[in-house]
């Protein structure tokens, strides 16, 4: 238990400074928001007068605390192209983003734990050498060609996808769901290559241990070994690359939904950063770092479950 | 030189050839010759634009097809190649010499600028790359520039711990101690006795560093922010040829694979040469 409060006020500590630096950068870039509000109808009565009204003239620290409690209310700020609030505007996009982020993650683990396993027991194999080929090449391929590759195959070879043809959550949840498997599987297919070549390494480094020994010698079979006693060990690496993974995931979505055309958070985070349109682009920054923050704990937990050995450290 | 054919070899002892430097090095070379002679001389005009010639096939006048306006793909790789090869390289520079510097200070000295530089790195590396580059792209605005400052800023958590945690393992050697009772400065003994020792691990993040370099400038400038055309790289040409993947494949499939190629040559050279070293 004391474990976990220590491991919640160190993310708390770090949320406070993240946000701190995110708020610093975008209040000292050059450029006045509300002239920038205003375009080319700015006048310097117009200015001065919703200068005050925003508060822009209160001293930076105030309106850092302004914006950070506004914000763990749900208040994201407005928006300075549509003039609506961001929190709005991002309401419906983050569920498309982060289950696209889910589903990856859940390939990934799919893939990697059953292949990481079988090809460490057939260590030297022909299998285990065709597939550490493969992971090296899946690790150089980008997941945004990856996707071009995979609409390719599935769209035009096999007609089985429909490029383009993303339908929205609360109309078809079935539809939305199989429209984000191919994007899903690119991001997810060099993250999985990475961790079944970390798995393998992690299980082969186990194997050797005299646990396994002993588990063999009380009548356990390979499978029975690997998969019981194994493999809880061998994941203690393997689910801090994963932790990593599903953050980098997140990110990665955002370069996967420019591929599929899926409108999720990363059309508005683009245009928004070509625009300049900083609000919108903190809340978004903001969320994410919340969520690898908060995915970083879980790891921590994990970690404990896994091994109580593991302690606070002073 | 007769060393460095050597190591092509069959191994003698073990019988095995080290076929990822082998690897590496063929396609990095056919990399580097394909920008270095792009640098004097395209088959075609990379911007000259062609109406009579739109989306053609491969064929022996251009071997990758042309694209929607009728440029040559392949005098277009060449270039884009360039731009992608220069921003990585320059990612590098920063990422490395400003993380090596930051490591090799805080890994010294450490104390309390230790402690707090090792917080923020930490903070930064949980973050996705991606997402770190995306943050000072927006406060640096979008540009060729801008892109490689960005990446570079992004890059100097990950080289900052590499080089600390090498400077920690060093500071109480032997070596060191006795070069300080010489009398050696603390600033001669960093960058003169210790950091000629880092170089080896120094090196091997460079390759995986280049690698992630490429990938990253790729993807920012697939979507759109990054170098600014006309003067497009890699990832650009690839996100426009993506509109026309149905009636014209091998130009969506040439640029990416020369993208795939890149990143490849320089993972198998990084593999090999960490071959060697065992």
């Amino acid at each position: 238990m004391r474990y976990i409060l220590k491991k919640v006020l160190s993310m708390v500590l770090t949320l406070f400074v993240v946000s701190l630096c995110v708020f610093l950068a975008f209040s000292l870039i050059p450029g006045d928001p509300v002239t920038r509000m205003f375009g080319t109808e700015a006048t310097p009565e117009l200015i001065a007068q919703y200068r005050e009204k925003l508060g822009f003239n209160d001293p930076l620290l105030v309106r850092y605390f302004r914006w950070f409690f506004a914000f763990l209310q749900g208040d994201m700020g407005t928006s300075y192209d549509y003039k609506m609030p961001v929190a709005g505007m991002l309401a419906e996009k983050i569920p498309i983003t982060l289950t696209l982020a889910v589903m990856s993650f859940v390939i990934m683990v799919i893939i990697s734990i059953p292949l990481g396993i079988y090809t460490a027991k057939y260590e030297n194999g022909i299998i285990d050498h065709v597939i550490s080929v493969i992971n090296q090449i899946m690790m150089a391929v980008p997941p945004f060609f990856s996707g071009i590759l995979l609409t390719f195959f599935f769209g035009v070879i096999l007609k089985i996808f429909t490029p383009g043809g993303f339908v929205s959550y609360t109309k078809d949840l079935e539809g939305f769901l199989k429209y984000l498997i191919l994007p899903a599987f690119a991001i997810a297919l060099p993250k999985a290559a990475m961790a079944t070549k970390l798995l393998r390494g992690s299980v082969i480094e186990e194997a050797g241990k005299d646990y396994t020994r002993t588990a063999y010698s009380r009548g356990n079979t390979t499978n029975a070994v690997l998969y019981l006693h194994v493999l809880k060990n061998a994941m203690i690496p393997v689910i801090t690359f994963m932790g990593m993974a599903l953050a980098d995931m997140v990110a990665g979505s955002i370069v996967i939904e420019q591929v599929f055309g899926i409108p999720g958070v990363s059309r508005i985070l683009l245009s928004s950063i070509n625009n300049r349109d900083y609000p919108v682009v903190e809340a978004i920054i903001m969320g994410i770092a919340i969520m690898v923050l908060v995915i970083n704990l879980l790891v921590d937990i994990i970690y404990r479950i896994i091994d109580p050995r593991i302690e606070v450290e002073e | 030189m007769k060393k460095f054919f050597s190591l092509f070899k069959k191994n003698k002892a073990t019988g095995e050839r080290n076929t990822f430097l082998l690897l590496g090095v063929i396609i990095t070379g056919f990399i580097l010759l394909m920008v270095i002679v792009g640098l004097f001389y395209t088959p075609y005009n990379p911007t000259k634009m062609d109406a009579s010639a739109k989306l053609q096939g491969i064929s022996f006048k251009h071997i990758m097809g042309t694209d929607n306006m009728g440029r040559d793909v392949f005098s277009r790789v060449m270039y884009g190649s360039r731009i992608t090869v220069a921003i990585a390289t320059f990612t590098i520079l920063i990422g490395a010499g400003i993380g090596t510097i930051i490591g090799a200070l805080t890994g010294y000295f450490g104390g309390i600028g230790d402690e707090i530089t090792m917080r923020i790195i930490d903070a930064m590396l949980a973050f996705p790359s991606l997402l770190l580059s995306l943050v000072f792209v927006s406060l640096f605005g979008t540009g060729t520039y801008q892109v490689a400052i960005a990446l570079g800023i992004s890059f100097i958590p990950s080289f900052a711990r590499i080089v600390r945690g090498e400077f920690l393992r060093c500071k109480n050697m032997d070596y060191v101690e006795v070069a300080r009772l010489q009398g050696a400065s603390n600033i001669r003994i960093i960058f003169v006795h210790i950091l000629p020792n880092t170089v080896g691990v120094l090196l091997s993040s460079v390759m995986i560093g280049f690698n992630n370099a490429v990938l990253a400038e790729a993807g920012l400038s697939f979507l759109g922010i990054g170098a600014q055309p006309p003067h497009a790289s890699l990832g650009k040409m690839l996100s426009d040829a993506q509109g026309y993947l149905f009636n014209r494949p091998s130009y969506v499939m040439s640029i990416g694979l020369v993208i795939v190629l890149m990143v490849l040559g320089f993972s198998f050279l990084g593999e090999g040469i960490k071959r060697i070293k065992n």
